[in-house]
């Protein structure tokens, strides 16, 4: 067991850092900021085009076909340099190898890793959240296309996006998870319309909603085959719930060096219970980049992470909520920019028991499913 | 970097698992079992558990953290009432003071709030005292010296005594530097972190065996959600500690002397404020059994109580984990 960069691990990392010194963009924070989100697609074609991004994907889809721990060594590179995070788009890339055809492979993954194409994600809708397999948008057959009516809310990146991998009713003699399929759908057409919804940190341009009235999907859009949807959705929520899929760990790590150093800085303003939240902050924020890596290594082993992934996410929302809280109560007070970002850092960190499926849906995942306590 | 075990660590552990299977404690009753706790001691003495810190030719431990926490872990999980953690933190100082290796078994002297190394003349008091004969104890100028024990005064933890150390005259065994004194802390806190995660399994196994089978309302309590989710947030909490616990282990040997600390009061404070969660649910599943003392809820927590006083809990580890942030003095 080694923590430490082997030599050609240790050869990357300098040559990402020293890529870094020269390109780094400095934008705000993500969850603080609008200005993130327009700028976010050339960032993610400029750290692709210099080959850092999509590292452990398929070479023949754009990656590098490297191990996964390449991309632990980039996300800690880019937060040490206090650099924008890794666009994450992993659990799109990963539903559609696992479910996808070659053909939609082939269509798809090369836009989707260098960052000329844009996605969304279609789940939740109105009446449909937790309970996402109640969800009624429909898709029809009509010779070799479906036509798609439904409403789908909290889509992030919905007003950027150029596709949508969107969840839908193919069967509508079936209720639940059966009947349901997966689809890549265009979003620049006349039956598609989306709103932004604004988070409570006032950030604008992650989130909204869409609505479909007889939007047209070809049939060779068809993520899997009919009935496959609650498969395909099922894989890219594992995804979305894994900390070393989204590159969090190093998010968090960045937020508490800002607050370190706020610290150092003026250290008599601030009393016990503001250090002792700092601890705990540096506690938890470190644990979780141990975990990162981790769990990254585990899959040199070509571990498939099932139920256990809602225990990582557990642990990944009690570190975001941790930061948040220390965020709030150490910066908030300082009446400028950075306080203004970090009491946004603190309000985003309440969607991380939200999004992705909320604690509470994680935690009956877990007793059931990992820890074998009976049903009810 | 690649953070799995070796194939030699996941024999150790297996091999550990199977010590702790078959003579770990299953009933409060077995604590009065002397022909098991004997059985399980020489089993411990045979796989030379304890000397996983003696030192080799060149003067370096025989094992990393990695193989203590390892075995550490095993031990707290099955509540093994032998001692472990005494022997080899007294290995580790003679190891480190480059001393002679002891004649007699050894363990040693903590200060009475078992947070640091007592020194010789103040009120000390040798944790995991089992078979020991003498305890080492540190002078503030780095003196490592041996004393006496006297008697057997019981301990809060049902598996480990503590002994009085008598105000006798100490032996001077050798010295420590001050990054010697950073590493043996940084490994004390590490088998104290594994010793937590290992008693948070054990309790977390006997109360979800509970949750299991006790019924009421016509159903098996585990299917309850508010006693589900107590025991989800255990195995999350379990898992951020172990994640914490494996960088700190590797780190005893593998980073310099303030970072293994640092990285080991981490743990040490993540571990200390789970073990106390973890435990308390355990008693708290079990309704009235778990307040009985024929219920091993309590031996779990009582184990866990000790094995986060020595070398501190949450509060001292904080404080070291600011000082290592370049924010000393400020809690």
């Amino acid at each position: 067991m080694d923590f430490a960069d082997s030599p050609e691990e240790a050869r990357f990392r300098e040559r990402l850092r020293a890529w870094l010194a020269e390109n780094n963009p400095h934008l705000p924070a993500s969850s603080t900021s609008d200005e993130y989100w327009e700028k976010q697609p050339a960032w993610h074609r400029s750290l692709y085009q210099a080959g850092f991004f999509g590292l452990s994907w398929s070479a023949r889809y754009g990656g590098h076909d490297r191990p996964t721990v390449y991309d632990v060594i980039v996300d800690e590179e880019l937060a040490a340099a206090h650099a924008p995070p890794r666009p994450n788009l992993g659990y799109l890339v990963q539903a559609l190898l696992a479910h996808a055809d070659d053909d939609i492979k082939e269509r798809f993954l090369p836009d989707l890793i260098s960052g000329q194409a844009r996605w969304c994600q279609g789940f939740s809708e109105p009446d449909a959240g937790s309970d996402l397999a109640s969800l009624r948008t429909r898709a029809v057959r009509d010779g070799d296309q479906f036509i798609v009516s439904g409403h789908k809310v909290w889509t992030s990146y919905s007003d950027v996006a150029d596709w949508c991998l969107l969840l839908a009713r193919t069967d509508p003699d079936t209720r639940g998870h059966q009947g349901l399929s997966a689809f890549a759908i265009p979003m620049d057409q006349a039956g598609i319309t989306q709103r932004p919804l604004k988070m409570i940190s006032g950030v604008a341009r992650e989130f909204g909603e869409v609505t479909f009235d007889a939007a047209v999907v070809p049939v060779a859009n068809m993520i899997g085959t009919p009935g496959d949807g609650w498969a395909v959705a099922m894989t890219i929520l594992a995804h979305e719930r894994e900390p070393q899929e989204l590159g969090n760990a190093s998010r968090y790590r960045k937020t508490v060096a800002q607050l370190r150093k706020l610290m150092r800085d003026h250290p008599d303003s601030y009393d016990a219970e503001q250090f002792r939240e700092l601890a705990w902050a540096i506690v938890e924020s470190d644990m979780l980049q141990h975990l990162v890596r981790r769990r990254l290594s585990e899959r040199l082993d070509g571990l498939a992470h099932g139920a256990d992934g809602s225990i990582d996410k557990l642990l990944m929302t009690r570190v975001e909520q941790t930061v948040g809280h220390a965020a709030v109560d150490i910066a908030k007070g300082t009446h400028d920019e950075l306080g203004a970002s970090m009491l946004a850092t603190y309000l985003y960190s309440r969607a991380q028991s939200v999004m992705g499926g909320t604690a509470q849906i994680q935690k009956n995942i877990v007793a059931h499913r990992v820890l074998g306590l009976p049903k009810s | 970097m690649d953070v799995r075990y070796t194939d030699e660590q996941r024999a150790l552990h297996q091999a550990a698992r199977q010590v702790i299977d078959r003579l770990g404690l299953r009933a409060v009753a077995d604590l009065a079992d002397e022909k098991r706790a004997a059985a399980l001691d020489e089993a411990v003495e045979i796989s030379g558990w304890r000397e996983l810190r003696a030192p080799d030719e060149s003067g370096d431990p025989s094992a990393s953290g990695i193989e203590v926490a390892i075995v550490a872990e095993e031990l707290g999980r099955g509540l093994a009432d032998v001692p472990f953690l005494g022997p080899t933190l007294a290995m580790e100082l003679r190891r480190l003071a480059r001393a002679p290796q002891a004649v007699v078994r050894e363990t040693v002297g903590l200060r009475r709030n078992f947070a640091a190394l007592a020194a010789p003349g103040e009120s000390a008091l040798a944790i995991d005292s089992c078979g020991a004969e003498a305890a080492l104890l540190l002078a503030a100028d780095g003196t490592l010296v041996s004393m006496g024990l006297y008697g057997q005064p019981g301990s809060i933890d049902l598996t480990r005594p503590t002994a009085l150390i008598p105000n006798a005259e100490p032996v001077t065994v050798g010295s420590l530097r001050e990054a010697d004194h950073q590493r043996w802390t940084a490994l004390a806190l590490t088998i104290t972190t594994a010793d937590l995660v290992g008693s948070m399994r054990g309790a977390l196994d006997l109360a979800v065996t509970y949750a299991g089978q006790r019924v009421q309302y016509g159903k098996r309590i585990g299917s309850f959600q508010a006693v589900a989710h107590l025991l989800a947030d255990a195995l999350v909490q379990i898992e951020g500690a172990r994640a914490a616990l494996l960088y700190a282990a590797w780190g005893v040997d593998a980073l310099a002397p303030p970072d293994a600390l640092a990285a080991a009061a981490s743990a040490k404070a993540y571990a200390a404020r789970g073990a106390r969660l973890v435990c308390e649910s355990c008693v708290q599943v079990h309704g009235g059994v778990g307040n009985t003392w024929e219920c091993l809820a309590h031996v779990y927590l009582r184990r866990a109580l000790l094995a986060t006083d020595v070398l501190g809990g949450v509060g001292p580890n904080l404080a070291r984990v600011l000082e290592h942030a370049g924010l000393g003095g400020r809690l």
